[in-house]
């Protein structure tokens, strides 16, 4: 402990809390105050009202939800399996081969989102392969958006196994798809949970990428906000903010309660 | 302990022949030209110093290091080329290893279910392996739930499974404290003595280990084999001064040949000094007497010199109590010379003149090798 005296602990941790409440409980409780406000012209709000969250309750919210988390669901899974077959293969490879490769992986965390949705834009809206204005295209761009995220948590996770445990299942017989299946992955477990779960996060908040490349069918909950307080309709995307908040926080707390099941043995 | 004997202890059996091993790492050699024989049945030490080579070997064996060159078999059948999964080995490693998600009943079973073996075999090999450790109590703890002397059972329980034709253990008790250490090693001689056909390849740098238990030790140095031979032989009669010094304490004493005599024997001077020895085939007129601190006692200064013993001249420079023993720090001839005695009463003073006596056939003549 850095501070010795009880005074000085109680002052950094206050301090600390108010830091906090500043950076991450203000902007979230302003934005649910925004989406019961009715009107909103001095320091504080007037005219509470529900109406705006009875909102979200329409069909064209709960399709950008149902979009949201469907996009977040499929693209976290699918850049999980990719990252962690990368993963899983890249400790087989040495030397320069494997710091290329490993660039090459973590490149798209480097790239703005916008630029991610421009690129696919381009590459996908003439033949052979033509997802332009298909709901691939906005999975695409999702994909590539937390893969490297996925990449890189499941890595680091299995830098951290020791190698003796597989070679111990591979002397006792066990051939590689059953080390995988009984060894590796379940000792990954927590890795493969917290990847998915950023993954997921990341997905149901990415705008930059899908305000370029969204169908009109296809249209998430952050570019439904976006829309909407464009259109001035501040507290219209308060109260969407805050059913995609909600929609999150419920997968990742499954997610969360998968993990305790899985490591309560 | 009290163990059921192995049913199916007959089952193992198998030496191990490693012929011209070379192993290198990014151009490092680690083991050159290695070669080992461990017969079927017994337990063979291969110890050494850190970076000599040991566990690289026994790793060669295991199938994790590919030889650059070279051939090792197990049982006859050359498993150079074979994977891990291939080859009937059992393996133990300094940190056990053990599946931290599995149930103990579940990591000895994890061997025989890899192989497709059906669950009532399953059931009952791994009760009669539990058993054989005396961990049958501790069936459904997970391995965070054992001390280090239990997960250590565990782990030979899980080697042993699936009846591998040779058992590796690589440094299996460093881990534990000193007490456990003893009792375990102890446990592990037990083991073998229930399950006699079982080959082992032991990798320690602890001496005593491998004094302890097994029947032939081979002592490894830069990648190279240095000495092997039966544990007794290679401590009583090293053949060079690195098996001298590293496999137990040893006196090495800067010695002129003078000549051979009849019996085997051959006279040597240290100082002005004349002492008969075994003989060695001693190439040059120098050579090293080796003389172990326990096997010289002290002598009267008056007694005189008979063809069963050696007298040595020595003056006493200090005297360390160690509790059971005592030892003394003497100069022979402008030499140190270390004894180990049983504690004295009344030990004498530094400075003292003193007569120290050692049988010739406690002495052993090494070949000169500057320390």
């Amino acid at each position: 402990m850095l501070l010795w005296s009880a005074a000085a602990r109680s002052t950094a941790w206050t301090v600390l809390g108010l830091l906090l409440l500043l950076v991450y409980g203000v902007p979230l409780g302003l934005i649910l105050l925004a989406s019961l406000t009715g009107q909103w012209n001095g320091v504080l709000p007037s005219h509470m009202t529900l109406s705006h969250l009875a909102g979200t309750l329409r069909a064209e919210p709960a399709a950008q939800l149902r979009a949201s988390v469907l996009t977040g669901l499929a693209a976290s899974l699918a850049a999980l399996a990719f990252g962690t077959w990368a993963a899983l293969a890249l400790r087989r490879v040495r030397g320069g081969a494997r710091r290329w490769l490993e660039l090459v992986f973590f490149l798209p965390s480097a790239l703005p989102s916008i630029s991610v949705g421009l690129g696919l834009l381009v590459a996908f809206s003439r033949p052979p392969l033509l997802l332009n204005g298909t709901v691939w295209i906005v999975l695409a761009a999702h994909f590539v958006m937390v893969s490297a995220f996925a990449y890189g948590m499941v890595a680091a996770g299995l830098a951290q196994l020791p190698a003796e445990l597989e070679q111990i299942a591979e002397s006792l017989g066990a051939g590689p798809l059953y080390r995988l299946r009984r060894i590796t992955l379940p000792l990954l477990a927590p890795q493969l949970l917290a990847a998915f779960s950023l993954g997921f996060a990341l997905s149901m908040g990415e705008l930059g990428a899908t305000v370029m490349v969204y169908p009109p069918s296809w249209v998430t909950l952050p570019v439904g906000i976006f829309g909407l307080s464009d259109r001035g309709a501040v507290f219209d995307a308060a109260a969407l903010t805050v059913l995609l908040a909600a929609g999150t926080v419920a997968v990742l707390a499954g997610a969360a309660r998968l993990q305790r099941l899985a490591g309560g043995k | 302990m009290t163990r059921p004997a192995d049913a199916a202890g007959a089952s193992y059996a198998g030496g191990i022949a490693m012929t011209g091993v070379t192993v290198r790492y990014r151009g490092t050699v680690a083991l050159d030209a290695f070669c080992l024989e461990v017969a079927a049945g017994s337990i063979m030490a291969l110890i050494g110093p850190s970076g000599c080579g040991k566990t690289t070997a026994l790793r060669a064996v295991a199938g994790f290091v590919r030889p650059d060159a070279g051939r090792i078999a197990i049982a006859g059948r050359d498993v150079t080329g074979l994977p891990p999964a291939a080859r009937d080995i059992g393996m133990v490693v300094q940190s056990y290893a053990l599946f931290p998600h599995m149930s103990v009943v579940e990591n000895v079973a994890f061997g025989l279910r890899a192989r497709g073996q059906p669950g009532p075999a399953v059931r009952a090999r791994v009760a009669e392996c539990l058993a054989l450790v005396g961990m049958d109590g501790f069936a459904d703890r997970l391995p965070r739930q054992l001390s280090g002397g239990q997960q250590q059972r565990v782990a030979i329980a899980r080697a042993l499974a699936i009846r591998p034709q040779v058992l590796l253990l690589d440094e299996p008790l460093s881990a534990l404290d000193a007490p456990i250490r003893r009792a375990m090693l102890d446990e592990l001689a037990a083991l073998h003595r229930d399950l006699p056909g079982l080959t082992v390849l032991y990798v320690t740098h602890d001496q005593g280990e491998a004094l302890t238990l097994a029947s032939r030790i081979a002592i490894l140095c830069g990648g190279r084999k240095l000495a092997e031979g039966p544990s007794q032989a290679l401590y009583r009669r090293p053949p060079n001064r690195f098996a001298a010094e590293f496999l137990g304490q040893a006196n090495l004493l800067e010695v002129a040949v003078e000549g051979r005599v009849l019996g085997g024997m051959a006279t040597v001077r240290l100082g002005d000094t004349r002492l008969k020895v075994p003989d060695a085939d001693i190439a040059g007129a120098r050579a090293l007497l080796c003389l172990r601190p326990h096997d010289i006692t002290l002598a009267d200064a008056s007694a005189a010199c008979s063809a069963a013993c050696n007298l040595l001249p020595a003056e006493l420079r200090m005297v360390h109590w160690q509790g059971e023993r005592h030892l003394l720090e003497l100069c022979v001839a402008g030499q140190t010379l270390r004894v180990s005695l049983p504690p004295l009463r009344m030990p004498p003073a530094p400075g003292t003149s003193l007569a120290l006596r050692f049988a010739p056939d406690d002495a052993t003549l090494l070949p000169h090798e500057p320390g």
